[in-house]
């Protein structure tokens, strides 16, 4: 087991590096002038040159490119020229806002979404079947932002029953003491539970938000290997020699469906966490890709660097912990390896 | 637990449930009262205004968090609207300021301190002015357009007493005293917390409020909120009423719209023009319309490449805007229009005022032949997406417009981030842009955007010696005193400008602030952001 954990953390490494050359290149290709971006409406071009010089803009190419090196070493990722602060901790407190929004939208998603997955491909042609593809379908072409907007125009702005689309904490909360950066665990750890209540009161809409968006693939990828399974000569056997329904559908269906179920899962949260944008605009959440666009927008360098980088770490951790839910799932993925 | 008891205890917690949102314990109604909850787009990058790059919302909070020397009056317009009056200083840290004929002396308050408890003393003051003058990019730029230059310029008398000295005549030396960057920051602070590498101590300062203003930040999230508390000692004017703003950022409009109107959030000002509009009509807000103080939307064209050398096209251009569809259906009236003055009307003195011109599509094509351009041409026309809801509308009505008199446009979107290094280019044929200077002086308008020296505002590359001429002319007389021929130069240059038109104005932006009913006491100044100390919420 640590073998393989150990051998798959590499093969990450050269992709690591590439990430790092890449996004320092793409970076400096982008349009946009950081310096005279900063320097102000009222810039002179001489009071923008004095601004790249500050920000070390007038070096070459591979010098930049060295100091990031040498930074990157010691832990420090630079500072975000939009707001002021070093990237790896606005990286460090945003990433949790985002992975806490994630998190419950896909729990949601999932609990919808398998189970209307796995009874669609049982009663396929059923009008259970039709509903998963109607909801497939309006999940999918129902663009997130305008979701988003919908829901708060209903339940915020006509009914009252939401709070105020203000992020993660209504104005007058304070922020449990930090813990896990999660706010529903820092408030119960805290055993705070009126803030408790106030932060979950604002994470349902964008997590409903996020779980209608994401709703459609895990279904269809539930209901397409689960049809697949069922028409398999194990379930016919299983069938054949009596079991009851439930432990073949479950036991031996869907333990059997669950492999692309669970890549389709991985797939999905990891575009979420840096994709979910859109909703991070529409409910002020102060998410990570929120402030990764926001400085793209500014061609602010260094927060778009850290972005990709905190991406990528994330990402090459999601495959290896997938790779190795493989093994507990399916014995034979482990034989293999 | 039987049945009864069961029903009952969920039935309550249901409803406490579903309530949830709308209870307020005690103590937090009880803030709620004495807090002004602000949305807005987008939030400070830096509390300093000297920082390197620091952002317009940071000059909010560098605005409340320092004091000034001095500060301007309100006057009342009549519309109710209190506004800054340009011509009228008042005390803020000094208590007195005698003016020489070539140094100005300000006398400090006895009772001034900072927020860390140490009295402000002309030490502190010429440690600040310093600072501004020397640290470069911005402030150092507006210092300079009063002509404060150099640190020996400012000159400690004694404890309380400091002199600025001029180092030449400008009536532009007072007024910039007056603007956000002179603030009076507590030097024993941040040299306490300053570096071999940072002797001004910009890092501190770009997270901390090292002042003696009205309020301190007490909590900065940056990119999400900045919560302000009120210096109860603060001696420099009357205690403000509010005790805590926060300011939290919002980034949909839609949003902040529906925020203000369930009565959530109690000031936003940066909504779509259409929203104000809306908001406006049915009453439910209160809602102030301010002209920007010496600002123009305008069409610029770069005058030194054909076709926009030729002074006829130009004016053909200006013969074909729609001017008044821009007024409707762009801006929902919300704006001053700058055209169709009527003929014979005379030239005023003032900045900005409309050009005589009007939508004339048949002269606008006379025009073109008389130029040469009877089969007109291709052009790009283009824009600043950080302002696309008024932009984008705006330039496909001239490209429809322009259409008309064979000028063949495509629309050319800029990201924000890349505007200012298209301007500075200075290559762009045709674009849309709007200026406004903190100033309120004409000749200031004039120097920064027709002057020959070619700043970055002069868009257009517009150089021509009479006007140069005129625009030194009215400086002078305005530091001379020389009333008459003031007059005279401003009007000559604002007829040179209307006539040779490098640039078409528009129209004069409003600064639009929509705040709930039982909030009041808004002030419009020239920075046009919020001057919490004088806002109240009944």
């Amino acid at each position: 087991m640590r073998s393989i954990v150990l051998k798959r953390l590499a093969t990450a490494i050269p992709s690591l590096l590439g990430v790092i050359v890449v996004s320092f290149l793409l970076t400096r290709v982008l349009p946009g002038d950081t310096a005279s971006y900063f320097a102000g409406p009222a810039a002179t071009p001489e009071a923008i040159a004095e601004v790249r010089k500050q920000l070390g803009l007038d070096k070459g190419l591979p010098e930049q490119f060295a100091r990031y090196a040498v930074d990157l070493v010691h832990g420090n990722l630079g500072n975000s020229l939009t707001t002021g602060q070093p990237v790896v901790t606005e990286i460090a407190n945003r990433l949790p806002a985002s992975g806490e929004l994630t998190l419950l939208g896909l729990l949601i998603a999932l609990s919808t979404a398998v189970p209307l997955g796995i009874l669609a491909a049982v009663h396929e042609g059923s009008w259970i079947d039709h509903l998963c593809r109607v909801i497939v379908t309006t999940g999918v072409s129902l663009p997130v932002f305008f979701t988003g907007l919908l829901l708060v125009y209903i339940f915020y702005f006509q009914l009252g029953w939401s709070p105020a689309p203000l992020g993660r904490l209504d104005v007058f909360y304070t922020a449990p003491p930090q813990v896990t950066g999660f706010y529903l665990i820092d408030s119960l750890i805290a055993r705070d539970f009126e803030t408790f209540r106030a932060a979950f009161a604002q994470l349902i809409l964008p997590a409903a938000t996020l779980a209608i968006f994401s709703l459609a693939p895990l279904a269809r990828i539930t209901r397409g290997s689960m049809l697949a399974v069922m028409g398999s000569d194990i379930v016919r056997t299983a069938r054949a020699s009596g079991l009851t329904s439930k432990t073949v559908i479950l036991t031996y269906g869907f333990r059997n469906a669950m492999l692309p179920v669970v890549t389709t899962l991985g797939m999905v949260f990891s575009f979420l966490l840096g994709a979910n944008v859109l909703v991070e605009k529409v409910f002020a959440w102060p998410g990570i890709g929120s402030y990764a666009v926001e400085a793209l927008i500014a061609s602010d360098y260094a927060p778009v660097q850290g972005f990709v980088l905190a991406m990528a770490i994330l990402y090459v951790a999601l495959n290896l912990m997938i790779d190795l839910l493989y093994g507990v799932i399916d014995p034979r993925v482990r034989l293999e390896a | 637990m039987d049945r009864r008891t069961f029903i009952k205890s969920t039935g309550a917690a249901a409803a406490g449930a579903i309530a949830a949102p709308a209870v307020w314990s005690p103590a937090r109604a009880q803030s709620r009262q004495e807090t002004l909850l602000i949305v807005s787009e987008s939030g400070p990058n830096n509390l300093d205004i000297h920082g390197v790059g620091t952002n317009v919302p940071g000059y909010e909070a560098s605005w409340n968090c320092y004091d000034r020397l001095i500060s301007h009056e309100m006057k009342t317009l009549e519309n109710g609207v209190k506004y800054y009056d340009r011509d009228k200083f008042k005390p803020e840290l000094a208590e007195d300021m005698s003016t020489g004929d070539m140094s100005v002396t300000f006398k400090l308050r006895k009772d001034a301190t900072f927020q860390d408890g140490t009295p402000v003393t002309a030490k502190d003051v010429k440690w600040s002015l310093d600072r501004a003058v020397t640290v470069g990019g911005f402030p150092t730029f507006q210092m300079k357009a009063g002509s404060l230059e150099k640190p020996e310029q400012f000159v400690t008398v004694d404890d309380r007493t400091i002199r600025v000295d001029f180092i030449r005549k400008d009536r532009l030396t007072i007024p910039d005293l007056a603007v956000i960057v002179p603030c009076v920051v507590n030097s024993e602070l941040v040299k306490k917390n300053a570096t071999a590498n940072d002797p001004w101590g910009l890092e501190y300062t770009k997270q901390n409020t090292a002042g003696s203003g009205a309020y301190r930040v007490a909590k900065w999230t940056p990119g999400t909120e900045l919560i302000f508390e009120r210096n109860d000692k603060w001696t420099c004017g009357p205690m403000p009423k509010v005790k805590r703003i926060i300011w939290r950022m919002v980034p949909s409009s839609g949003n902040r719209r529906a925020l203000l109107e369930r009565g959530d959030a109690d000031i936003s000002y940066d909504l779509p023009n259409k929203d104000f509009a809306e908001l406006r009509s049915n009453g439910k807000l209160s809602i102030v319309s301010t002209p920007y103080s010496n600002g123009v939307q305008y069409l610029g064209m770069n005058v030194t490449k054909p076709p926009f050398d030729n002074p006829k096209v130009r004016q053909a251009v200006a013969y074909a805007i729609p001017y008044q569809k821009i007024m409707d259906a762009v801006l929902y009236g919300l704006a001053n229009p700058m055209f169709g003055k009527p003929e014979g009307a005379p030239t005023e003195v003032k900045w900005p005022q409309p050009t005589s011109f009007v939508t004339d599509v048949a002269k606008a094509k006379q025009l073109m032949q008389e130029a040469g351009y009877a089969n007109g041409f291709e052009v790009p026309l283009s824009f600043d997406l950080g302002f696309a809801v008024v932009n984008e509308p705006l330039c496909i009505l001239v490209q429809e417009s322009l259409a008309e008199i064979g000028i063949r446009t495509t629309i050319n979107k800029i990201p924000g981030s890349n505007w200012r290094t298209e301007l500075n280019k200075k290559e762009m044929p045709l674009y849309t842009n709007v200026f406004s200077g903190w100033l309120d002086y004409p000749e200031y308008f004039f120097f920064w955007c027709y002057h020959g020296s070619n700043s970055v505002f002069n868009t257009m590359s517009y150089k021509n010696p009479k006007m140069d001429e005129l625009v030194e002319g009215a400086r002078n007389a305005a530091a001379t005193g020389d009333t008459p021929t003031y007059d005279k130069d401003v009007k000559g240059f604002v007829d040179l400008a209307f006539t040779d038109v490098p640039r078409i104005p528009l129209f004069q932006p409003y600064s639009n602030v929509a705040m709930q009913k039982n909030v009041s006491g808004y002030e419009y100044w020239f920075h046009r952001r919020l001057d919490y100390r004088a806002l109240v919420k009944a």
